[in-house]
């Protein structure tokens, strides 16, 4: 993984002292809370309903068991022993002092770590696939491309102050696990005429209150060009996007008012004149970067282990496990494990500070001292071998980290909401847990593969409700929480936003309507087909009519 | 009133000399005048001809585009900041130096705090009003706070690849 140079480590120490001097100022009142406001979002720092929310980056997801033993000590030493990780795969504590958010950015460099534009109007943290670099469907590893963006959009000086927050994801897959096509831009690699490597330019993707999805920009774009490129975007969008309405200000409105051939124009007016050599990426400088994400020292193992496939035989729990959580790895005889953070009946993503260390110390022991979160809020420990599978699952049952479900319908994602949230119109981890406990035992008996639930607390739609195969919105409706349910959305490669069913549902309500809706699915399916594929089949109707129809 | 310079890239503060007319305003005999971009355009040839300073002044929502041809007879460009959120004039500034090579003054004014001013150098300004609650001399830190840059922009600052390419020390560079 990416190991800080000095570089790197002065300007995050610098960053640290400057945001220490910013937090004295504020304290001392020489700052007004507007002055400070977008300082401390910047450095990743939310007033919430409770305190302040620190949102700590973890460019594209990757961590060191190391760092992830660091953020275990601040979830101890200054929340109250646990962290939430987030659909940008990054994790949030809850329940920071201001006083000590300097600390905190002090103890985080010190493990090359950084909350810098974890928030605000400001390029976001670059966000990619949990398994780059072990897909065996890879064009290229996505990882040096994303760490290059993120070097590139690090306190970029004419971008700081953008008409709203930017969020970029890189995949290198023809699978697409990073919702790339709802982001502000989306890079996909891919291969020239020549077999030469370069990317796809997706651009004007995003959820929200007006979910949109992503439109070709350009078809092919060589490596050399990338920084340029993305330059050329983002200042025809600091120039022409809104800024009168909060609601209007995303790229994406700016796309679809102009439509994507005028944006077209306009970006490669832009980029024909962008010439400054300090922007194209040169050979040494990539392989640079890419040689921080060589593979680790994988030993030569048979493509098949007996010792797996006997325990799967044996222990039929272990097996149920291995059937959701383990994804295909390109190296003979290893397997990527993904560690459930959605326990039946638990909070989505959340992990405590025991549990931190103890994922660090297995991966430690079992995949290279590599951590990676999802933005399903997730955790994968990318390299096991298979023989050594069933250890790693004893030892995840005991810390309960063993949940099957990855990708069916308890590995719901849930945003904090209203129970710390200052932006939410309704709770949605208390109805996750919920749906987890109602829908676990319908999962056992029906196989409810393929279906995830998506649950955001309010229009902004930090869950990606629009993208879940059931997306479910809280809305506050004459002082009462109201759930309404869409359909048939995906964030992957075949992406859609999915559809409002009807009329919203109580708090109490919507867990029937959820059973409901998945009865008429088992009831509609054919041959194992997945949701997704049912509601596209038979559309809205069927699932209208059995949760509105009077019997 | 006072405004912090940057010469050679040191702050210095400094006390103002131009005169903001209005629209409908006399202009001074001798004195700077900094005008609105519609005035420089109604009358901008006859401006020109006094034998002082001329400069124009754009709200946050005007563009170069009609002014790029009189960039040579411009000793100022002041960029006017509405309110904290508003961030196009720092393209505006790039623009100006690195794309139409303007080398005279360019200001930012407005909602200018200490904590904008490092963004707003890297980016080509080198006069800044401050808000009148600012304390000028505390602010002349804001510009050596972070010494290592990851993009080019128009201060020319070798930023952090072309450092690591060039081979040179990262320590020696990054001071």
């Amino acid at each position: 993984m990416y190991a800080y140079d000095t570089l790197d480590q002065t300007f995050v120490e610098q960053r640290t002292a400057q945001f220490r001097e910013q937090v004295r100022r504020r304290l001392a009142n020489e700052l007004s809370e507007d002055e400070f406001k977008p300082l401390r979002l910047r450095n990743g720092l939310y007033l919430q309903l409770h305190a302040y929310m620190l949102r700590v980056a973890i460019p594209y997801g990757l961590l060191s068991a190391d760092q992830l033993r660091a953020l275990a000590r601040i979830a101890r030493r200054y929340d109250r022993g646990y962290g939430h990780f987030t659909t940008r795969q990054n994790i949030q504590f809850n329940w920071i002092r201001l006083e000590d958010a300097p600390d905190i950015l002090n103890d985080l460099a010190a493990a090359e770590m950084h909350a810098v534009q974890t928030s605000g109007n400001c390029i976001r943290n670059i966000t990619t696939d949990q398994f780059a670099g072990v897909a065996a469907d890879e064009i290229d590893d996505p990882r040096p491309w994303a760490e290059i963006i993120r070097q590139w959009s690090t306190n970029h000086p004419e971008f700081s102050f953008l008409p709203r927050k930017f969020k970029v994801a890189v995949t290198g897959s023809a699978s697409d696990r990073s919702a790339m096509r709802v982001h502000d831009i989306g890079v996909r690699l891919t291969r020239g005429i020549d077999g030469e490597i370069g990317f796809e330019i997706w651009v004007g993707g995003g959820l929200g209150r007006t979910p949109m999805i992503a439109q070709l920009l350009r078809g092919f774009l060589p490596k050399e060009h990338l920084l340029g490129y993305l330059e050329a975007i983002l200042r025809v969008y600091n120039v022409e996007g809104r800024r009168d309405n909060l609601y209007k200000s995303r790229i994406k409105i700016l796309v679809s008012a102009l439509g994507i051939e005028k944006f077209r124009e306009l970006v490669e007016a832009e980029w024909n004149q962008i010439t400054d050599p300090g922007l194209q990426l040169g050979d040494a400088e990539i392989s640079r970067v890419r040689a921080h994400f060589r593979p680790p020292q994988y030993a030569d193992l048979p493509g098949r282990s007996p010792e797996f496939e006997a325990k799967r035989l044996e222990d039929a729990a272990f097996a149920r496990w291995a059937k959701a959580n383990l994804f295909p790895h390109e190296r003979p005889g290893y397997a990527a494990v993904t560690i459930s953070l959605k326990p039946i009946g638990g909070v989505p993503g959340d992990l405590t500070a025991a549990q931190m260390e103890a994922v660090a110390s297995l991966a430690d022991a079992y995949s290279f001292s590599e951590i990676r979160v999802t933005h399903r809020q997730n955790l994968v420990l990318a390299h096991v071998p298979q023989h050594r599978l069933y250890d790693l699952w004893r030892a995840l049952d005991a810390l309960d980290l063993a949940t099957p479900n990855l990708s069916r319908v308890t590995d719901i994602i849930a945003c904090p909401g209203l129970d710390y949230c200052g932006l939410a119109t309704a709770r949605s981890i208390p109805i996750a847990q919920r749906l987890s406990e109602r829908l676990a035992a319908l999962d056992e008996q029906y196989d409810l593969d393929q279906l995830t639930i998506n649950i955001s607390g309010c229009v902004n739609s930090c869950s990606h409700h629009h993208v879940g195969h059931i997306g479910i919105l809280g809305l506050e409706k004459g002082g009462a929480e109201s759930y309404q349910i869409t359909l048939g959305g995906s964030s992957a490669e075949d992406v859609a936003v999915g559809r409002i069913v009807g009329p919203g549902f109580g708090a109490v309500d919507v867990v029937d309507a959820v059973e409901t809706i998945l009865i008429t699915y088992l009831g509609q399916r054919e041959d194992g087909e997945r949701f997704l594929d049912t509601v596209r089949r038979v559309g809205q109707d069927p699932f209208r009519d059995a949760l509105y129809k009077q019997p | 009133m006072q405004i912090i310079r940057l010469i050679a890239g040191q702050p210095v503060t400094d006390i103002d000399v131009w005169a903001r007319i209005g629209d409908d305003d006399p202009l001074p005999e001798s004195a700077p005048a900094l005008v609105s971009l519609a005035r420089w355009q109604s009358a901008g040839a006859g401006l020109a001809r006094r034998n002082v300073a001329v400069g124009v002044w754009l709200a946050s929502d005007e563009v170069l585009d009609g002014l790029i041809s009189d960039l040579e007879r411009l000793d100022l460009i002041a960029l006017d900041f509405p309110n904290l959120n508003d961030g196009r004039h720092f393209t505006t500034a790039r623009l100006l130096r690195e794309r139409h090579g303007f080398r005279g003054e360019i200001r930012a004014t407005g909602q200018v705090l200490r904590d904008q001013l490092f963004a707003m150098a890297r980016c080509g300004f080198d006069s800044f009003e401050l808000q009148a609650h600012q304390d000028t001399a505390a602010a002349h830190e804001a510009f050596s706070e972070i010494s290592v840059v990851f993009q080019p922009a128009a201060d020319g600052r070798a930023a952090a690849q072309a450092i690591r390419a060039g081979g040179a020390g990262a320590h020696a560079s990054a001071s």
